[in-house]
């Protein structure tokens, strides 16, 4: 664990402090039906601390709509994680499950950071963890300790130390930019005066391919973030749009215009090996690799609607997958790769909507009108997808089974729009 | 509208070139025409040759029927409408007779759907007016198709009046 982390901390060290405008802020309307009780008490030594461990952690737990914050009371105050306590007074208050810890400024300039879990309904301790983390690295471990919290209550891996891609517009200054998925920590990728659409993180989430309109025209880059190198993979003649990486990293699903209308490609990372995979007589756009690697999921319109289809990367004969509605686009695929998230136009509105792939039982979930970029949480509960406030383009997220819906409203951008969530940490 | 955007483009080319020479230091005897030249694209000849090559090139004519620049579509529709032959066909004739002239036809959607999928619709408006041209004669190495979707819309407001606008192939001369 300590070294995985370590691995996943250097990973974030690579990428550059660099200050980025566009911050954000969480809104939560509405929360889930079911919610663990949980108490985090302020850790020990925390006041002074460039950040507030216990507060990034609350604010994890309560807007994953699956926890509901208790109060922890004047008690607390001198709580840490070895504190011996009174299970069944935190009972008693509503506390099912507590957290506590501790703080310590190490020599070195590091912060030694402990918790721990307990669950008060059966009297346990269930775990606790330290880490040695950089000033900077403050907030990940904050987002570690609640992916902790997250995976022993819940029982599947937490999300809160993933992180997002999206594009943020302020007049005509484009820039694509990372964050953690709470919105915090911005750090710019690319800054551009002209368009940037279609950001994609690559399997390892070291490197993101998106689409800039920089030269004139829409022409695919891959950035690799920790070194700040940009190659061209697809400019070719005509449009070069919807970049899409293959599971293994090794590959990319393009859509050209070189031969006419909008048709899907395959091409190696590098930008070399291009082959054709789709011929239709109309537009074939927005490819996506399930997760086994098996299908490219991809809308067409050959149908006379733009539907969603599904091709074997080696070719073949597509196979349509949606049916309900005249405009069903852009899909994403869940982790486990049963579930198909696309935007679907119902009565003249825009929405994001969720297909079933096992028994092709379809749900929308959302009730707005311009609902655009479905992806999914690498744990497959939540989808970040991009709306509108008004009349500006705003990140925000609903959970699979529809109770959790959050707004990410920017604070300094015009427009935030395109968001990608990032994959868990591979070191 | 983009008529006066490319006669703007000259005019402040022409301009460029005459504050060039205005700002450079060389002796007033030197031959300050050469830099007029260059900056006009124009081969030989003095400031009043530049003058009348601008006005007599028909493509800095607001007049002539290549002054109309914007193919509009109807919604859902990707075909090139006849009131719109005549500048297509004005177009053709001209590339024709000029094939060093290269253009991109720059497509676009309105605000309502996908990024990505708006991207493909105004790829389709781009590609529908390519194909007219070809039809004409115009060689495939003068032309480029490309999308715009709905990231560059040149009306900004939400309502049908903008969208109509914004469901374009705009003929863009390099």
């Amino acid at each position: 664990m300590a070294k995985k982390l370590s691995a996943a901390l250097f990973g974030i060290l690579l990428l550059l402090p660099v200050w980025a405008g566009a911050q954000l802020r969480i809104e939560i309307s509405g929360v889930g039906k079911v919610q663990i009780p949980i108490a985090v008490a302020s850790f020990q030594g925390e006041a002074g601390v460039p950040q507030e461990i216990s507060a990034i952690i609350r604010a994890d737990l309560e807007g994953s709509g699956l926890f509901k914050l208790v109060d922890t009371g004047s008690s607390a105050t001198s709580l840490n994680e070895t504190t011996p306590v009174n299970h069944a007074e935190w009972k008693n208050r509503g506390a099912d499950t507590l957290v506590s810890g501790s703080i310590t400024k190490l020599s070195d300039g590091r912060y030694d950071v402990r918790f721990r879990l307990l669950d008060n309904v059966k009297e346990s301790n269930l775990g606790s963890l330290s880490y040695a983390a950089t000033p900077a690295l403050l907030r990940f471990t904050a987002h570690q300790i609640s992916d902790f919290i997250y995976q022993k209550l819940v029982g599947e891996a937490g999300v809160f130390s993933t992180r997002m891609a999206y594009v943020a517009k302020q007049g005509k200054r484009y820039e694509l930019l990372v964050t953690d998925i709470d919105g915090h920590n911005p750090q710019a990728a690319v800054l551009s005066n002209e368009p940037i659409i279609s950001p994609a993180w690559s399997p390892d989430s070291r490197k993101l391919a998106y689409v800039s309109f920089q030269t004139g025209k829409p022409v695919i880059y891959v950035r690799t973030l920790s070194t700040k190198e940009v190659i061209p993979v697809a400019s070719f003649k005509g449009s070069n749009s919807a970049p899409a990486w293959s599971p293994d990293g090794k590959q990319l699903a393009v859509v050209l215009s070189r031969s006419g209308l909008q048709q899907i490609y395959l091409i190696d990372a590098d930008g070399s090996n291009l082959r054709r995979l789709t011929t239709s007589n109309g537009i074939d756009t927005n490819p996506t690799f399930s997760p086994d690697g098996r299908h490219l999921y991809f809308t067409s319109d050959r149908g006379g609607s733009p539907q969603v289809y599904r091709v074997a990367p080696s070719g073949g004969e597509p196979e349509r997958v949606t049916f309900s509605g005249d405009y069903n686009v852009r899909p994403a695929i869940s982790p486990d790769g049963n579930m198909l998230a696309y935007v679907a136009r119902r009565d003249g509105r825009y929405r994001i909507a969720v297909l079933d792939l096992s028994n092709r039982n379809e749900r929308v979930l959302t009730n707005s009108a311009n609902d655009d970029s479905p992806s999914f949480a690498p744990n497959g509960r939540f989808i970040l997808y991009e709306t509108k406030n008004g009349r500006a383009d705003t990140l925000a997220i609903v959970s699979l089974d529809g109770t959790l819906h959050k707004t990410l409203p920017s604070v300094n951008a015009t427009d935030t729009r395109d968001p990608v969530w990032g994959p868990f940490f591979k070191y | 509208m983009l008529n006066l955007n490319t006669t703007t483009k000259t005019a402040l080319l022409v301009c460029a070139g005459l504050i060039l020479s205005a700002c450079s230091s060389v002796p007033l005897d030197e031959p300050k025409v050469k830099i007029e030249d260059r900056s006009t694209g124009t081969s030989s000849g003095n400031q009043t040759q530049v003058t009348q090559t601008a006005v007599t090139d028909p493509l800095n004519d607001p007049n002539s029927p290549l002054a109309v620049r914007s193919i509009y579509f109807d919604y859902d529709s990707f075909v090139v409408k006849a009131e719109f032959n005549a500048t297509i066909s004005a177009h053709a004739k001209y590339l024709s007779a000029n094939p060093g002239r290269k253009i991109v036809l720059e497509g676009n959607a309105d605000e309502r759907g996908s990024r990505e999928y708006n991207l493909a619709l105004g790829q389709k408006r781009a590609e529908a007016v390519r194909k007219a041209l070809s039809a004409l004669g115009v060689t495939e190495g003068q032309m480029e198709a490309i999308s715009f979707g709905k990231e560059k819309p040149r009306a900004q407001g939400n309502d049908e009046a903008a969208w109509k606008e914004n469901r374009r192939a705009d003929i863009n001369y390099k």
